[in-house]
C-alpha cells in the first residue's frame, strides 16, 4: 500500500462539496458517477430544502443542462416537472397596457422550431420549479455512495499544502485534496479564501410566485420590459406560471406583504387578461437582484462553482445554467485527473478549470447586464435604438439562431456531460 | 549518496539541483514539464493498462505492481504513479530534488521510496527489476544515453516494460523543442537542452538492439498553440516515448506473451 492510513477520526475523501443546492448536488452526482469518493455538506436538511416555503423560484434550464441530468441518472424525478419552452416572446411594454398584447410594437420572437435541426428537435429549454429540481436531485444523491453530511454545521476549513481539513460541529472531520464552495452568492468558503467579488446592485427585487392560469399559455414565455424592470411570466407544468416581476426594492415589499386581492389587481394590471384569470398560488417571494463575479474562481484547494463564483441577472434565465456549465466542466477536468493519478486540489488541475470557464461566465455576465441596462432605461432615444435593434435581430435569422443556442447552452467548449456523455 | 556514476553528467546534475525548490511550481521554471504531464501520464497508464491487462475503471488499477521512475526530479509522475496504486521508487541524482521530491510526497500523504542514486549502482547492488520503468526527459541529460539505456533495460522485469521519452533532433526540435522552449517562451532557463544530444528514434532502438526487447514506437506529443497544451498525435518530430517490453521468462526469446494487448499509437 502506498497510501498511509488515516487518522481514526478522520473520513477522507476525494472532494468535498459545501453546499447541496442545485449546482452543489449536482456536482457530487457528477463526481460519484465518474467513481469519486465524495462529501456533500449542507446546514439545510434536503427535506427542508424540497418544501414549498423554501424557494419559490423556477429556473429555466437549457437543453443541454437537462441533457446532464439524464445522463446523471437525476433526470427521472425531474421530468415530469419540467415544462417545455416552445417559444419565447421578449416585448418592450413600455406603453400602459402593452403587455397584455405581445404583438404591439416591436418585438423580439424565439421559436424552437429554428434550431430543432440542431438542438435534437429538443425545446428552447425547460421551467422548473426549484424544488422539483432539488427533490430530484436529493433522490439521485442518495441513490449514490455520496456522502451526505447535512444538516450540519461547519466549524472550520483549513487548506494546508498537501490537504482540506473540514471539522464538523457533530464531531465528524472530513480531509480531502479539494475543497468546493458551492455554498451561494454570500459564500463563506469564498470570503475566508480572501477572493473578492466585483459586485454591482441594481436595487431592484425581483418578487416571484407561482400563478395559475384560466386558458393554456402553449409553452410560451412572456418578457416584458416594463420602465420599472423585466416583468416575466414563465410557464409551468399544470397551466401554471412563474411570475418574475422587478420592482424598486421598496416597491416590491409592499407587492409580497399586500393582501391577495390587491396583488392580483396589480398583475392584471400589468399582465392583461389574454391568458384568462390569474389566481396566486401559495406564499410570494421577494429577491434582490445584483451581478456579481468573484475575482477569482479558483484558490489553492479550493474550487468555485455557482452563485458562490457569479450570480447574474435572472432575467435571461442564465444563472442556473451558468452553474450547472461550472458543474460539467469541473467534473470532466476532476475525473480526468483522477485516472491519471493528478494531485485533485493540484495547481495545475484547478488552473484548467479556472481557464476553461473565464471567457464563459464574464462574456454572460457583461452581456446579460448590457441587456438589463438596455431594456431597464426609459430614455425616448434608446426606446427607438432599441426598438430598431430588436426588430433587425428578428430579421436575421442567424443571428438570432445563435443567441438561442447560447440561450440553450450548446454553444462553446461543450463538456461532456452537457452533450450528455457520461465521462 | 554522492559522486554519480558515469552515465550521468556532473554539470546537468547541478544544473536542476539549483533549481529544485522550483519542481512543484507550475508557473515556474518546470513549467513546461507540468504542461507536458497530462498526456504524458495518459500516455503511461494506456500502455500499462494494456501491458498489464489491467482494469481501466479501478481507481488504483496498478496495485501490486512495482515502479521505477529514473531521473524524477520533484516527483512529478511519481506521485500520480503512486495514487494509481503502483509502488514507487524514484531515482535522482541531484539530492535537492530528491528531499524536494520527499518534503512533497510527505504533505500528500505518499509513500515513495526516493532515493539519490543512479542506475548504474542499482545494477551493480543486483536490485531487484521492476515491473515498469520510466525514463522521461532524462537521456537528453546523461554523458552516455547507450550505457544508461541499458541498465535502464536490466532493472526492467521479464515480462516488464519500460518506456523512455526524449526531444527527437529534428530542425523542428531545435527551433521549438529548444529555441522556443528556452528562449522565446522562457518556459526553461537557456542551457537546459543541448540540442546535439537529442537522441532519434531509431538511434534509442539501435542502442538497444542488443537487448531482447521489443521496440514499440515512436509516440509523438505535439504541442497545440491554440489551447496552449500538448496531446497525444502521431507527430514525433519534437517530443516522443518509445516503449521496449521484455519477454516473461517462461517464453523463449518470443516478446509476445507480455504484450496481451498493444494499445499503439493513437
Amino acid at each position: 500500500m502506498t497510501r498511509m492510513p488515516a487518522a481514526a477520526s478522520e473520513v477522507r475523501l476525494d472532494v468535498v462539496v459545501v453546499g447541496a443546492g442545485m449546482a452543489g448536488a449536482t456536482l457530487a452526482l457528477a463526481l460519484a458517477q465518474g467513481g469519486l469518493e465524495v462529501g456533500l455538506i449542507d446546514q439545510t436538511a434536503f427535506e427542508d430544502m424540497v418544501a414549498p416555503t423554501f424557494d419559490g423560484r423556477a429556473s429555466a434550464i437549457s437543453f443541454a443542462a437537462f441533457r446532464q441530468w439524464r445522463a446523471l441518472g437525476a433526470a427521472e424525478g425531474i421530468a415530469p416537472h419540467a415544462q417545455p419552452i416552445a417559444q419565447i416572446l421578449v416585448t418592450d411594454g413600455a406603453r400602459p397596457g402593452a403587455a397584455s398584447r405581445p404583438a404591439a410594437g416591436a418585438w423580439l420572437r424565439f421559436d424552437s422550431d429554428e434550431i430543432a435541426d440542431r438542438s435534437e428537435g429538443e425545446p428552447l429549454g425547460y421551467l422548473i420549479e426549484n424544488r422539483h429540481i432539488r427533490a430530484g436531485l436529493a433522490a439521485a444523491v442518495r441513490r449514490t455512495a455520496v456522502r451526505v453530511e447535512a444538516p450540519t454545521r461547519i466549524l472550520s476549513v483549513e487548506r494546508e499544502p498537501g490537504r482540506v481539513t473540514i471539522r464538523l460541529a457533530d464531531g465528524v472531520v472530513l480531509v480531502a485534496p479539494l475543497v468546493v464552495a458551492a455554498d451561494g452568492r454570500g459564500s463563506r468558503l469564498r470570503q475566508e479564501a480572501g477572493i473578492g467579488v466585483v459586485a454591482w446592485p441594481y436595487g431592484e427585487t425581483g418578487v416571484v410566485a407561482t400563478i395559475g392560469l384560466e386558458r393554456d399559455h402553449h409553452g410560451v414565455a412572456y418578457e416584458h420590459f416594463l420602465p420599472s424592470g423585466p416583468f416575466a411570466i414563465l410557464p409551468l407544468t399544470e397551466r401554471r406560471a412563474s411570475l418574475v416581476w422587478t420592482e424598486r426594492a421598496a416597491r416590491a415589499d409592499a407587492l409580497v406583504a399586500c393582501p391577495i386581492e390587491a396583488f392580483e389587481a396589480h398583475l392584471r394590471r400589468r399582465f392583461g387578461d389574454f391568458l384568462g384569470a390569474l389566481t396566486v398560488q401559495g406564499p410570494r417571494f421577494a429577491y434582490p437582484l445584483g451581478l456579481q463575479v468573484a475575482d477569482r474562481t479558483t484558490a489553492p484547494r479550493l474550487a468555485l462553482i455557482g452563485d458562490a463564483a457569479h450570480a447574474v441577472h435572472p432575467i435571461a434565465g442564465q444563472g442556473l445554467n451558468l452553474g450547472l456549465k461550472d458543474v460539467a466542466a469541473l467534473a470532466q477536468v476532476l475525473i480526468e485527473a483522477a485516472r491519471r493519478g493528478e494531485d485533485l486540489g493540484g495547481e495545475g488541475v484547478l488552473e484548467r478549470y479556472a481557464r476553461w470557464r473565464s471567457v464563459d461566465t464574464m462574456g454572460l455576465a457583461v452581456a446579460t447586464d448590457a441587456f438589463v441596462r438596455l431594456f431597464g432605461n426609459n430614455h425616448p432615444a434608446l426606446r427607438a435604438a432599441r426598438d430598431l435593434g430588436l426588430a433587425l435581430v428578428n430579421r436575421i435569422g442567424p443571428a438570432r439562431r445563435l443567441f438561442m443556442m447560447e440561450a440553450g447552452g450548446a454553444t462553446g467548449d461543450l463538456p461532456r456531460l452537457l452533450r450528455g456523455e457520461v465521462s | 549518496m554522492t559522486a554519480p556514476a558515469s552515465s550521468l553528467d556532473a554539470a546537468e546534475i547541478e544544473k536542476f539541483a539549483a533549481l529544485a525548490q522550483a519542481w512543484w511550481d507550475p508557473k515556474g521554471e518546470f513549467a513546461p514539464l507540468h504542461a507536458l504531464n497530462p498526456p504524458r501520464l495518459d500516455f503511461i497508464r494506456e500502455q500499462a493498462l494494456g501491458h498489464f491487462g489491467r482494469d481501466p475503471r479501478a481507481r488504483r488499477p496498478f496495485e501490486g505492481l512495482r515502479l521505477l521512475d529514473v531521473g524524477c526530479g520533484g516527483g512529478l509522475v511519481c506521485e500520480p504513479m503512486a495514487r494509481l496504486g503502483f509502488t514507487v521508487t524514484g531515482l535522482d541524482g541531484a539530492e535537492p530534488s530528491i528531499g524536494v521530491a520527499r518534503a512533497h510526497a510527505e504533505a500528500q500523504r505518499l509513500a515513495i521510496d526516493y532515493r539519490v542514486s543512479t542506475v548504474e549502482a542499482m545494477v551493480d547492488a543486483s536490485e531487484a527489476p521492476f515491473d515498469l520503468v520510466l525514463a522521461l526527459e532524462v537521456v537528453e541529460h546523461v554523458a552516455d544515453p547507450r550505457a544508461f539505456l541499458r541498465d535502464v533495460a536490466r532493472l526492467t522485469a521479464p515480462g516488464g516494460l519500460m518506456i523512455v521519452s526524449t526531444l527527437n533532433r529534428t530542425a523542428a526540435s531545435l527551433m521549438l523543442g529548444k529555441a522556443a522552449a528556452e528562449y522565446v517562451l522562457r518556459w526553461a532557463p537557456p542551457g537546459t537542452h543541448d540540442w546535439r544530444r537529442f537522441l532519434k528514434p531509431e538511434e534509442m532502438r539501435d542502442m538497444l538492439s542488443e537487448d531482447p526487447l521489443s521496440a514499440q514506437g515512436p509516440f509523438g506529443l505535439v504541442f497545440d498553440p491554440v489551447s496552449w497544451s500538448w496531446r497525444l498525435g502521431e507527430d514525433c518530430k519534437i517530443n516522443y516515448f518509445m516503449t521496449f517490453s521484455r519477454p516473461a521468462r517462461t517464453t523463449k526469446g518470443e516478446g509476445g506473451r507480455s504484450r496481451r494487448r498493444q494499445t499503439g499509437s493513437r
